[in-house]
């Protein structure tokens, strides 16, 4: 009977045939001979780490957390969800400084806005990277993204008074990457979300969705986050009666389905709230919204799936937007990985495999050569830029380009 | 969403369809829960006795070379099947004594692929056999994955490494006037199996593996590329949860993804496969067809689903969608006057003749000239 309450899984490893498709499609099991692969790491692992946590293997933390693993798996198995889960439950490592602060988005940006021209300045100096890769270990070859002098939150507040004049409204969990680095991106889908008469609200004092911490051991910081979220999401979509929308494709399927699935906090009340822009504005324009595109507007697209897109599925509407707007060209690149994975490819033991994973996608972009590559990714962004030297573009970005003023 | 054809599965007879309907101009969407049974291929497509044109020119212009000559092929335990249209890299004899005397040519820790079986298999035929394991020849790092050393890893160094592979073939080959290589080559390169050919000077031929299959790898991302190319959605790792049936016709699916996102069509294709791919269900009193509830041709009796010899013949393959002449698939006894039942999904394959991929083809094709020659557009 003990043995019993022991070997009861929440996961559903026990629908693996190991016909072992997964391992076809694992970007790390590709270059990385030390990983052991999503079948061994997930569903054959797990039937021995319910025996005996003993069998619990350090190699797990090669894992991108992609999900291809469970996108390809005909039988439905969660498979990357049970080597997270196994990484949360079993792992005994403690993040390093370096792990810290690559997980705590919300501290470094907030510490770096006031003096953002100096740390911009520090991190693209050679010297200041050859020290963060000798104290550090952070690759010295990664490029680092610049911070904003400005968060686009306090943008935002100055604006509120102009957006709660709009007749409809939605409520937007922006993320750090759009907070800290890049506020451009919010403000384009801003100007998007106004031309079709959506005004744009702030959630009450969002966090980072977490996805750093969980991928750093700090699975208590991760539940911390996703506590106070789930409060803000709540807020928004009872109390305020909004739909969410994010620009982040990685903190969409945090949001949706890492907080239940890995860090067991409920957000059955609002997780089908939380839409990405780009299914959002897609769907208002196939209910017969209009927009008002610049007739002298062309671009050669391609469009990159980031994985987390993939797993949630919506690829499709970022694509098919890119598609409606007169005078873009769009080819869809094959789906894989970039190899940056968020943090994972910032660090020194990882940088190899990280470029050698993203090796076949640069080559595909290098041979479509197109003006500019679109994902909704903002870690592909960097990975794609530094890698190809072509400039990546967040789909809402291209659409708001073509609007007409 | 609205498309002409929603295909529901995305193996080789959904990809099939959905090109072909792309190419005659339709817009369409496959909705695919996980890999397929692609994975899983021999190279071959036993079913087809001729030569069809169609299936040649679909699959050349996907870039994947199909060869055509009626004979037999060589098994992975050393038997023959008969065999016509395949992959380039599947060899076709007129006859099993295809040679005097051959090297086969294994992978040190590599468990997917039986040498010594087929060898015995062949030694029956009166071929002289010599196996060789070499080391890890090209790749060290082969020798750190040896616990989970797969085909396709294996593939993936052999498309870097294959040059350095073809010069120790050629040293360990000695008067064999055939080399048998397992089938580990040309993952993402088809050209690569050809070409280990122009460097060996003896006939090369390449036999099946335990999955996954590296040339069904690459015949899986080729069509899916060709299908995107053309301007398909291919919606992967989704799943049709429900289906819309109004007055005999399938109007809408929603999908998990997509959730109130529905996907209208005129036309709906169901190649969701067999029980591999849970096109099929079973619970313990029958089996059941999970996405439209439609008619399962089966035994009622469940003691009569088996046959005690594991190797005979087993009445549960055949089991499948009832479909009318024109492959439209029953519910409650009537059909579903827009859907097509295709692929394995009819339960009309016979396993032990690996019949499985002409009969995807052919139904595939059967569906797709009906839908463009239907008038209710």
């Amino acid at each position: 009977m003990k043995l019993q309450a022991y070997t009861v899984s929440r996961y559903n490893f026990d629908e693996c045939m190991k016909c072992t498709v997964c391992s076809v499609y694992c970007p790390v099991l590709q270059v990385n001979p030390l990983y052991p692969g999503p079948k061994q790491a997930g569903p054959d692992g797990e039937r021995l780490r319910l025996k005996d946590p003993y069998f619990f293997n350090y190699a797990l933390k090669y894992c991108l957390n992609c999900k291809r693993c469970e996108v390809a798996c005909p039988s439905g198995v969660d498979v990357a969800g049970l080597i997270q889960a196994a990484r949360i439950k079993y792992g005994q490592d403690k993040p390093t400084l370096r792990d810290r602060m690559l997980a705590s988005t919300d501290l470094m940006g907030t510490l770096a806005r006031p003096v953002a021209h100096v740390v911009n300045g520090l991190t693209g100096l050679r010297v200041t990277r050859a020290a963060m890769d000798a104290a550090l270990k952070i690759d010295h070859r990664r490029v680092f993204p610049k911070y904003s002098g400005r968060s686009f939150e306090s943008w935002l507040r100055r604006q509120a008074h102009a957006q709660a004049a709009f007749p409809e409204q939605v409520a937007y969990f922006h993320g750090c990457y759009v907070n800290y680095n890049f506020p451009q991106l919010g403000k384009d889908l801003v100007k998007v979300l106004n031309a079709l008469g959506v005004g744009v609200q702030l959630l009450d004092r969002e966090k980072c969705c977490g996805i750093a911490y969980i991928a750093n051991g700090m699975a208590d910081a991760a539940r911390r986050n996703a506590r106070h979220n789930v409060a803000a999401l709540e807020e928004a979509v009872h109390s305020r009666g909004l739909k969410v929308v994010t620009t982040s494709s990685t903190c969409s399927l945090t949001l949706r389905d890492e907080y239940p699935a890995l860090l067991g906090v409920d957000n059955t009340g609002v997780r089908a709230s939380i839409l990405i822009a780009s299914r959002y504005i897609y769907e208002r324009l196939e209910a017969g919204a209009q927009l008002r595109f610049r007739p002298d507007f062309h671009k050669r697209v391609a469009y990159h799936t980031p994985c987390h897109m993939e797993k949630l599925g919506w690829g499709v509407f970022s694509e098919r937007l890119l598609r409606r707007i007169p005078g873009v060209q769009c080819t869809l690149l094959d789906s894989a990985c970039c190899g940056i994975a968020g943090t994972y490819g910032f660090k020194k033991e990882n940088y190899e495999a990280s470029q050698a994973i993203g090796a076949p996608l640069f080559e595909q972009i290098r041979a479509v050569d197109p003006e500019v590559v679109a994902c909704d990714c903002e870690t592909c962004k960097w990975q794609i830029e530094m890698s190809t030297g072509y400039s990546v573009e967040h789909p809402i970005s291209i659409l708001a380009q073509a609007l007409e003023d | 969403m609205r498309f002409d054809t929603v295909i529901i599965g995305g193996g080789l007879a959904g990809l099939t369809a959905g090109i072909s309907l792309q190419e005659a101009g339709r817009s369409t969407a496959i909705v695919s829960t996980g890999q397929n049974a692609l994975h899983f291929f021999s190279g071959s497509f036993e079913s087809l006795e001729e030569a069809p044109e169609r299936i040649v020119g679909l699959f050349a212009r996907a870039g994947i070379p199909l060869h055509y000559s009626p004979g037999v092929r060589l098994m992975p335990l050393g038997t023959f099947r008969p065999a016509a249209l395949s992959l380039e890299d599947v060899s076709l004899f007129d006859k099993p004594k295809f040679a005097r005397k051959v090297l086969i040519v294994n992978f040190q820790d590599y468990q997917d692929f039986f040498s010594s079986f087929l060898a015995d298999g062949l030694r029956h035929q009166g071929i002289a056999c010599r196996i060789v394991t070499p080391g890890h020849i090209v790749d060290p790092s082969m020798r750190v994955r040896a616990g989970e050393l797969r085909s396709v890893q294996i593939a993936r160094t052999m498309d870097k490494f294959w040059e350095k592979a073809v010069q120790e073939i050629r040293i360990l080959l000695k008067d064999e006037d055939a080399v048998i290589l397992p089938q580990v080559f040309g993952l993402e390169d088809p050209t690569i199996p050809a070409r280990i050919q122009a460097g060996i000077p003896a006939r090369v031929i390449f036999v099946g593996t335990l999955p996954p299959s590296v040339p069904g790898t690459r015949t899986q991302r080729l069509l899916k590329r060709r299908y995107e190319t053309l301007g398909g959605t291919y919606l992967a790792g989704d799943k049709v949860l429900q289906a819309r049936v109004e007055g005999g016709r399938v109007r809408n699916v929603t999908t998990r993804n997509l959730g109130g996102h529905i996907l209208t069509a005129d036309h709906f294709i169901l190649a969701s496969g067999g029980y591999f791919s849970k096109g099929l269900k079973s619970n313990p009193f029958r089996v059941y067809e999970p996405v439209f509830g439609l008619d399962v041709r089966q035994e009622a009796d469940r003691s009569k689903w088996y046959d005690a010899d594991f190797q005979a013949e087993q009445p549960y393959m055949a089991f499948g969608v009832e479909t009318d002449a024109a492959l439209h698939p029953l519910r409650d006894g009537a059909p579903l006057a827009n859907l097509y039942a295709v692929g394995s999904v009819l339960g009309a394959t016979r396993p032990e003749l690996g019949s499985g991929a002409g009969l995807a083809l052919r139904s595939a094709l059967a569906a797709v000239d009906q839908i463009l020659s239907s008038l209710d557009l």
